[in-house]
């Protein structure tokens, strides 16, 4: 069996399973949030009763991240349904906006965008807020009510997106049917050579297969380069899974990732044991590819879908207005760092927008030092505009008073994971998709451009 | 169950997916408190751009679409997990979307939530079919004819999501079979 076969056969208690079974899930976790977390409540209480309660309180982790730094009234309010929700049902994991379990939500658009405005608990982006807070360990399910859910599939479990209704019987019945997808098999080898990310890898892996070349599937990633990739770069590679239609993307376990979710279950008292898969000798794949890390270049995912692979070297006519760095998939601390190695001491000549994906993120940000500054006032001083609002912000478009939102018909270059019509606000505006270091160079020129260009 | 729709069609490409369907800045709207259901269904497809799809699925100022069958390309729904996407088709009074392929997530939320019957179609209806045609579908039939050519299609079978969307979603149709009880 495949990584993902052996995880959902030893969910649903069978010894064996294959591609195309469908069998019953338990959950080990379901993570929902202010955009959808409303919505399947409402499925909830609708289906099981007003008085029900959810099948593990302990399960459920509750990440509000969407819309929150907005004046949006409807918005403000869908924290406010999960925070009644959370009180009514004792749910001991909720990532909540302020620190008054009977207080009520509402941005003070007097403050600005850029400063900080939510308290102590605030997690950001649930896919990054996840492992931050312990909340993913290797073998387990994690269901979420979001696509990018996929990105935990870093940490050697099955991670999936579903949709409100589906989110809503988990939370009732805490499992689900699902049908055992087929595994693609990414073997990935030798090292990235400097100037390429993470990114640039699953770019160039939707670019072969299409952007609906996983559809229904599960996407394996494993071999010697996949070891060397750090916990990030394995986050922002099983992150995109759904971008090429994918059920799943997962990687082998190894030290970094015991190092990784022990440290994390520890620092936030959660769940500390459990049981990663290995993989087996008769692996059946319905696709293979070899990947070899040393010759990828920068990569660019041109609109209007992921698929449309292009080498950021051979774009430099394409002309931007703006450049952002953020979200789930682009918005680490490792993102921000080679963001920042590309833009220090240089001033971007675009609007540049900056998101950090989590609170701890911004602290990361404004604590490292490279000589005299910290990495944070390194990128305000080459013109970004950095908030300390860490959430998904403007990579899913949102509110119109969303911080770095296109308003207009625009043409930006983004690190984040997605760039249909419309993604990131106008529908007529454009989004390029690139690792953070190509992202930097561009907006260093105005134009798309290869990252190398600025190493020293 | 109704087999049989007739009307007029509804014409998108590939890949068009759930922010085109619904927007995201239309995501603070909560499916589930019926006004707000219904509002979805007034900015159904309206992400599409201007440039490619002048005219509009549901109409300004209108709740409802005059177009109960949408006609799509290749990965139809693609993007993210939103159930408001085909909530808001539903609730725009679309009943079939025919597709030549679907994104998963999208296919298992019109049947999880029995707002629509996505059905796939080898053939590219959306390269045959412009807006406004006027075609019968026949879900027992598995056939898609267009009115004014009298041409007929043939489309895969939906099987057992036929049933599920029937009873109107997945809790519906777990109760009718006796999978959950009957009442809460």
């Amino acid at each position: 069996m495949t990584l993902t076969e052996k995880i959902l056969a030893r969910a649903s208690g069978k010894a064996t399973v294959q591609a195309g079974d469908n069998v019953w899930v338990s959950a080990d976790i379901l993570m929902t949030h202010d955009v959808c977390g409303p919505g399947t409540i409402g499925v909830f209480k609708r289906e099981f009763g007003k008085t029900a309660k959810v099948w593990d309180k302990n399960k459920i982790v509750i990440i509000p991240d969407h819309y929150i730094f907005t004046a949006d009234s409807l918005s403000n309010r869908n924290v406010d349904i999960l925070r009644d929700f959370v009180r009514e049902q004792g749910l001991p994991y909720f990532y909540d906006v302020i620190d008054d379990p009977n207080g009520q939500w509402k941005f003070d658009t007097t403050k600005g965008l850029l400063n900080r405005q939510y308290g102590s608990r605030y997690a950001g982006v649930c896919h990054t807020a996840l492992p931050q807070k312990g909340h993913t360990r290797p073998g387990e399910i994690l269901f979420g009510t979001d696509s990018h859910t996929c990105m935990a599939g870093a940490f050697n479990e099955f991670a999936t997106g579903i949709g409100n209704t589906d989110a809503g019987f988990v939370m009732g019945a805490g499992k689900l049917l699902l049908k055992v997808p087929p595994t693609m098999h990414f073997r990935l080898e030798g090292k990235m050579q400097p100037g390429v990310m993470a990114k640039d890898i699953i770019l160039h892996c939707i670019g072969e297969i299409g952007f609906d070349g996983a559809t229904y599937r599960a996407m394996q990633f494993d071999g010697e380069g996949a070891r060397h990739l750090s916990i990030d770069d394995r986050m922002t590679v099983a992150n995109m899974a759904i971008e090429a239609g994918g059920k799943n993307g997962i990687f082998e376990f190894d030290e970094q990732t015991r190092a990784f979710v022990d440290y994390r279950c520890k620092l936030n008292g959660t769940k500390a044991d459990y049981q990663p898969v290995e993989r087996d000798a008769d692996e059946k794949f319905i696709y293979e590819m070899v990947v070899d890390l040393s010759k990828l270049e920068p990569t660019v995912a041109c609109h209007p879908d992921p698929g449309q692979r292009k080498l950021a070297k051979d774009m430099s006519t394409v002309k931007l207005d703006r450049a952002y760095v953020g979200s789930c998939t682009g918005g680490k601390t490792s993102d921000f760092l080679e963001f920042a190695r590309v833009l220090n001491g240089k001033r971007v000549m675009i609007d540049t927008f900056g998101v950090p994906a989590t609170p701890e993120i911004v602290h990361d940000l404004q604590t490292a030092r490279w000589g005299e500054k910290t990495v944070w006032q390194i990128l305000v001083d080459a013109g970004v505009q950095m908030t300390e609002n860490a959430g998904c912000s403007a990579c899913l478009g949102g509110p119109v008073d969303t911080f770095g939102r296109m308003n207009k018909p625009l043409v930006c270059i983004s690190a984040t994971n997605r760039n249909f019509p419309g993604r990131m606000g106008h529908k007529e505006s454009k989004v390029f998709l690139a690792s953070p270091a190509t992202v930097a160079a561009s907006a260093l020129t105005g134009h798309v451009t290869d990252p190398r260009e600025y190493l020293s | 169950m109704q087999s049989v729709f007739t009307g007029p069609v509804y014409v998108v490409r590939d890949n068009i997916d759930t922010d085109q369907i619904i927007s995201a800045q239309y995501l603070n709207l909560v499916p589930t408190i019926q006004e707000e259901y219904k509002k979805l269904g007034s900015y159904a497809l309206a992400g599409l751009p201007d440039s490619l799809y002048p005219t509009r699925y549901v109409k300004e100022g209108q709740m409802e679409s005059n177009y109960p069958i949408v006609i799509g390309g290749r990965n139809f729904g693609c993007g993210s997990s939103r159930e408001h996407a085909p909530i808001a088709l539903g609730a725009a009074k679309c009943r079939i979307v025919l597709a030549e392929s679907f994104a998963r997530i999208f296919f298992r939320n019109c049947v999880a939530t029995g707002e629509l019957y996505p059905c796939e179609c080898a053939d590219r209806l959306c390269d045959v079919l412009k807006t406004g045609d006027v075609v019968t579908v026949d879900l027992d039939k598995a056939t898609v004819t267009v009115k004014e050519t009298g041409k007929v299609y043939s489309f895969k079978a939906l099987g057992d999501v036929r049933p599920v969307v029937d009873a109107g979603g997945l809790f519906n149709y777990a109760r009718k079979t006796g999978m959950m009880p009957a009442s809460t």
